[in-house]
């Protein structure tokens, strides 16, 4: 079921969205850096940079962001989530910054505190669009769970 | 024999190419995962009732879905391929601020969502913020 406020266990699952994407981009990152230049007439050499550590890292935390990001998706818009996982650029600054060791400008900077302040806009509002109701089960969810049919039935 | 850092770095329309192939196929990507999720139902109810097992059936018998994956494995190429010519803080936050105003214009067209004037503000806010970024 939606909920226009969100439970804790659903604040939790956007605080794994926003966690896990800067620190896997930033696993990528470090470890492209690391690799030769790839130029357009050596594609393939993508597929090999995926086996290396730190790409492999960055992927495997991306994985734990696709997962939390597909639940967050099953309860809550589009337009709501994307925004309030955007929290990440300021992770992501902090990495660049004081791990990467990348210069980040006070332009920079203010460009990142105004993301942050659109993100918490919209943070603020309702999580899903409402919808009528429709006339007949469009889903396995919408429909009686199997298991108070069956229960129904030994009645 | 590996490089410290990346190769000369591109010109601004090389730059804006290879984060707006990110951004393209990420929006298509996300409009159609989004949708499919939308389709499949609330994930939590559908492990509260059939379990984990359950709950990735219902994911990856979902056609639209793949095809959704399918822009996002684009995208995520696109960024690899971006990462290694330019740097993080630029690309991460450019192509992750720009995603949000394609999607929430998207998201309108194609998902019917309401995207009222709060959202709307939050995107001009964005791109404001991503210029900085950008210059």
């Amino acid at each position: 079921m939606a909920h226009e406020r969100l439970l804790p266990r659903q604040y939790m699952i956007l605080g794994l969205v926003a966690v896990c994407a800067p620190l896997g981009d930033t696993c990528l990152s470090r470890g492209m850096t690391r690799l030769p230049v790839i130029g357009l007439a050596h594609p393939a050499s993508l597929i090999a940079a995926v086996f290396t550590p730190w790409i492999a890292t960055g992927i495997a935390l991306l994985i734990g962001f696709f997962a939390s990001y597909l639940t967050a998706l099953s309860w809550a818009d589009l337009t709501y989530v994307l925004p309030a996982t955007a929290f990440g650029n300021v992770i992501v600054a902090f990495l660049a910054r004081f791990w990467l060791h990348e210069p980040i400008s006070l332009q920079r900077w203010a460009g990142i505190a105004l993301i942050t302040l659109g993100v918490s806009l919209v943070a603020q509002g309702p999580s899903l669009t409402e919808r009528p109701a429709p006339d007949f089960p469009v889903s396995p969810t919408e429909a009686e769970p199997a298991v108070q049919v069956e229960e129904e039935q030994v009645r | 024999m590996t490089i410290p850092y990346p190769s000369p770095h591109p010109g601004p329309w090389t730059a804006a190419a290879m984060i707006a192939a990110i951004i393209i196929s990420s929006t298509a990507g996300e409009v159609l995962t989004a949708s499919a999720m939308k389709s499949i139902g609330d994930l939590d109810e559908i492990r509260a009732h059939a379990g984990l097992k359950g709950a990735i059936h219902a994911v990856v018998t979902c056609p639209r879905f793949f095809a959704g994956v399918s822009f996002l494995a684009l995208s995520f190429f696109s960024l690899l391929f971006a990462l290694n010519h330019l740097n993080l803080s630029l690309v991460a936050p450019a192509s992750a601020s720009l995603t949000l105003v394609t999607n929430a214009v998207s998201a309108k067209i194609f998902l019917k969502e309401n995207v009222d004037r709060r959202r709307w503000t939050a995107a001009v806010l964005v791109c404001i913020g991503v210029y900085f970024l950008a210059h």
